[in-house]
């Protein structure tokens, strides 16, 4: 059955009341009950939840064949968390596990082997790359892996449609009782966003820290009313990888010049006035828009009232010098976020509900003005892919990007028009992460589009003085100067659902097929391919 | 406005604010520097490229310049110098491929400039390109070449103006880079001087600290003070920065519209000298107040001015 | 044009390609890498061997190494290693066998 991006879903995968993708307001007023954990009361006072090791805690959470178990990404590549359990599941001869991880990094490569071995049988994650993306994308996971945003994942919990049966928690610090937080520590991150409905939700919580605190440890991100065990092990990461030093502001002439026309196109928009909201990623383009916005701002005599999502310096700097009110963190990727937050007034953690879940009563990314983020590929219809490459191998992550795309009023995606010989701008993604539908602004290095859906952004930058082009001619420009690319071929076999983040289905991955270069026309020549 | 004055339709005489060098040898620089919209890019066979690559980058410019759409961004080649055995070659993989000019580096003599303008002549008829079609740029980088500007400003037809280069001068003087530019002041000074005498356009040198934009930002600005025409540049993110100085205030595109206005009017009626503003106008100011409009035009702002 | 000695052309760096040929008894022998391989390697081959088949080359052993080169970028590379692996001396014949 086709989708609302064209997508076409086999039958076989909308058993269960499963959906095709019907756009982004579909669910609008939809009825559910959220599901409760199953818990074990811990009433004796002297009871300690202190364990001496992992492979304790998982014997007494009682994890069995076929279960699920959670992590967050708060480490980022940097995580030691997750290897470390999953080591222990294997030699407890625990198998056909599935992982549900906010999401997944280089960090994690050794769970490639799990998955080849039959210990890892199931993945749902944001992001999929590394030895884990070719495991799956060459078909050596037993189930398919389901792919969600960031609120999709939280809704996917807050809706009964992943079950965690054990949540192992890195946490940079925690008391005995499993108050943790993000804060402190040997391996500080700052916030533990993506954890906290894994604890309130999942039957058995398991917080792994590597700095014991004494109770209370306050405020706690990670409340331990929910928490079964605490595990102290040496060290749940590498510091180093998980708190970037300052990303140096790119240099790049080209994500300069596009950085220097997206700020351009945000303040010749209605929504840059006294008081608006903003949001970005952290690659080099994005990043650098903060620059060339904190002139306008001051030019103009306009504050911001709060920024979203990951943060990194830029926009730590611009909260200390009074430029922005307030910050909602819900992930910190260098140095000087992991030191603000919590610090700075003004500078505050939520989670990742909070942050994106689109089917829940208060997500702040609907009421975010603008959003800048990037992309691998967007195709005509302003459809966007993060999580395929051009080899059709799952490589990237949905992350926040279809949600604070489809929460925000103006979202604009920054993205050269071809990178090497690929093309960014083409005529069909080769994975829909992120509907067209969310997209309103393409700021290219050869130009900028506007959705045929947003005439009135359209307007407000053609009176700014801002020149247009259509983003078919932007494609048309990319296949002139890299030429017209052939289709990536796949096999049949689905390994990897992509969600929308209301849980319909957006499209999904194929089997990459062994590439075959077919020569029967090379006549008298001789081909080989390397 | 349309039709009071005319962006000058001479090639010699177009808008060269800045002039971007490109390593002729490196595919990722050539295949799009026009669109950081510089006037000018000058692909580089000389000092960018190693001895012995020479070849290979004259088949990467060759295939450049006959496949890449620079829109309307000019294509210079700098080839090798006279005292190198490449020069012969260059030029005609340039005239082959198209090129809308050369620059000589290194330029001493008149003589030096007559040798390659007989080279671009047997490879215009070599290739079938329209004769006088290839135009040339001197680049003057030693103290003889400074003291025989005026000779090399009018060796040729084809020559649409003059640069200079630093670096060898520099050291020919015993001198290094100074904040002030005093030890280039003999230099510009006199350069300027002769390109002007001959009606021909002159470019200052490049500035190659790029962590330095305040002190480029400086350079640019005496530049313009002094009456250059344009700069040669060395990354892309020195563009902004020459368009922005050297694009006319809104009150210098007004006045210049006006002068224009008056002369054209008066010129009508048979008065030779008369006042706008209260200043004395005649004929004289004709070029400059057509060349600052051409200025606004290119830098997008001749509309808002109005 | 005959092959006399391998040649070398281009680089390894992103946008560019290294072209190198050898002498070959008969035929042409391509060996071809590239990241871009599953859409764009039957362009990459149809370069090549149109150029190969412009210089008159009938006989060679030539490898591609793409790190994603523009057309243009691999014709002048092809052409390089050619003029190079041919010993050619004197003026090259552009717009003649230099399509």
């Amino acid at each position: 059955m086709k989708n609302a991006v064209g997508r076409d879903i086999p039958d076989f995968l909308l058993q269960g009341g499963r959906e095709v993708f019907q756009g982004n307001n579909y669910k609008d007023g939809a009825i559910y009950t959220k599901p409760g954990p199953t818990v074990r009361a811990a009433v004796k006072p002297e009871e300690s939840k202190i364990l001496p090791s992992i492979r304790d805690a998982i014997e007494l959470c009682g994890l069995k064949d076929g279960m699920t178990v959670s992590f967050h990404h708060h480490f980022r590549d940097g995580d030691y968390v997750v290897n470390m359990v999953v080591r222990e599941i294997e030699s407890l001869g625990i198998k056909d596990i599935t992982i549900a991880a906010s999401s997944l990094g280089d960090a994690h490569d050794p769970l490639a082997a799990m998955i080849e071995s039959g210990v890892v049988t199931g993945i749902q994650t944001s992001g999929i790359r590394g030895k884990i993306g070719d495991a799956v994308s060459n078909g050596k996971l037993k189930g398919r892996a389901i792919l969600r945003s960031h609120g999709g994942r939280v809704r996917a919990i807050e809706q009964g449609e992943l079950h965690i049966d054990v949540a192992f928690i890195g946490a940079p610090t925690s008391d005995e009782y499993g108050n943790a937080r993000g804060k402190g520590g040997k391996s500080d991150c700052g916030v533990l966003s993506y954890s906290v409905a894994d604890a309130k939700y999942a039957d058995h919580v398991v917080v792994i820290t590597d700095t014991l605190v004494p109770f209370p440890n306050l405020p706690p991100s990670i409340d331990g009313v929910d928490v079964d065990y605490v595990v102290v092990v040496d060290e749940i990461g590498d510091p180093k990888k998980i708190a970037s030093q300052a990303l140096r502001m790119t240099q790049d002439p080209r994500n300069l010049m596009m950085a220097e026309n997206c700020a351009r196109v945000m303040a010749a928009t209605p929504y840059f006035k006294d008081g608006f909201s903003f949001q970005t990623g952290a690659g080099g383009p994005s990043l650098a828009v903060n620059r060339f916005l904190e002139s306008i701002m001051t030019e103009r005599g306009i504050k911001m009232r709060w920024a979203l999502g990951g943060i990194t310096k830029p926009t730590v700097d611009l909260l200390n010098k009074g430029l922005i009110n307030c910050v909602a963190d819900t992930q910190d990727f260098d140095v000087a976020s992991v030191q603000s937050v919590h610090s700075t007034p003004g500078h505050y953690e939520i989670s990742t509900s909070q942050y994106a879940n689109p089917v829940n009563k208060g997500a702040f990314v609907n009421k975010l003005d603008f959003v800048i983020l990037a992309a691998l590929e967007i195709d005509v219809d302003f459809n966007v892919n993060v999580v395929t490459g051009s080899d059709g191998v799952l490589r990237g992550a949905p992350g926040g990007h279809p949600d604070a795309a489809g929460g925000a009023k103006c979202t604009i995606i920054v993205a050269p028009l071809v990178r090497g010989r690929i093309p960014t701008v083409c005529d069909r993604v080769v994975t829909v992460t992120t509907p067209g539908e969310s997209i309103d602004v393409l700021v290219t290095d050869y130009g900028i589009a506007v959705n045929p859906s947003r005439p009135d952004l359209a307007d407000a930058l053609v009176s700014a003085g801002i020149p247009l082009v259509t983003i078919r001619d932007l494609k048309m420009k990319a296949y002139s100067i890299v030429g017209t690319p052939d289709d990536v071929e796949f096999d049949d076999r689905i390994v990897a659902v992509m969600e929308a983040r209301d849980g319909t289905i957006l499209d999904v991955v194929r089997q990459v097929k062994k590439f075959d270069l077919d020569i029967s026309d090379a006549g008298v020549f001789d081909f080989k391919i390397v | 406005m349309a039709g009071t004055c005319e962006v000058t339709s001479d090639p010699k005489k177009r808008l060269r604010r800045t002039m971007l060098f490109l390593n002729a040898q490196r595919p990722s620089l050539m295949k799009d520097a026009y669109i950081y919209g510089p006037d000018s890019v000058i692909l580089d066979l000389e000092d960018a490229v190693s001895e012995n690559q020479k070849d290979a980058a004259r088949f990467s410019l060759y295939n450049n310049l006959r496949s890449i759409d620079y829109g309307t961004v000019e294509r210079i080649v700098r080839i090798n110098g006279l005292d190198t055995p490449h020069w012969p070659e260059d030029v005609r993989a340039s005239v082959a491929g198209g090129a809308d000019g050369i620059r000589i580096p290194k330029c001493e003599r008149a003589c030096d400039v007559k040798r390659i303008e007989a080279a671009i002549e047997d490879a215009e008829r070599e290739f079938s390109r329209e004769p006088g079609c290839t135009l040339i740029m001197a680049a003057i980088e030693s103290p003889r070449g400074v003291l025989n500007a005026l000779d090399i400003c009018e060796s040729s037809e084809r020559l649409f103006g003059v640069a200079i280069s630093g670096g060898d001068f520099r050291a020919a003087m015993r001198t290094k880079y100074y904040p002030s530019g005093v030890e280039m002041a003999s230099a510009r000074g006199n350069v300027l001087l002769a390109a002007r005498a001959a009606g021909v356009q002159c470019f200052d040198t490049v500035f190659t600290n790029l962590d330095d934009m305040d002190g480029f930002r400086a350079e640019v600005i005496m530049n313009r003070e002094m009456g250059f025409d344009g700069k040669s540049i060395v990354n892309p993110r020195q563009i902004a920065i020459v368009h922005e100085i050297f694009t006319p205030t809104d009150k210098e595109i007004r006045e210049a519209l006006r002068v224009v206005r008056a002369l054209r009017q008066n010129a009508d009626e048979g008065v030779g000298v008369f006042l706008v503003d209260g200043k004395m106008i005649d004929a004289a100011f004709l070029s400059g107040a057509e060349h600052t409009i051409a200025l606004a035009r290119a830098s997008g702002v001749l509309g808002e001015a109005l | 044009m005959d092959i006399k000695r391998g040649a070398v052309s281009g680089t390894l760096e992103s946008s560019d390609v290294q072209v190198t040929i050898e002498p070959a008894a008969n035929g042409i022998w391509l060996e071809l890498s590239s990241s871009v391989m599953n859409q764009y390697s039957r362009q990459i081959r149809q370069v090549v061997l149109n150029t190969l088949s412009n210089l008159g080359v009938e006989r060679a052993n030539v490898t591609v190494v793409d790190r994603g080169a523009l057309d243009s970028t691999i014709k002048a590379r092809v052409e390089c290693a050619v003029f190079r692996a041919s010993e050619w001396e004197g003026a090259i014949p552009w717009q003649g066998l230099v399509k």
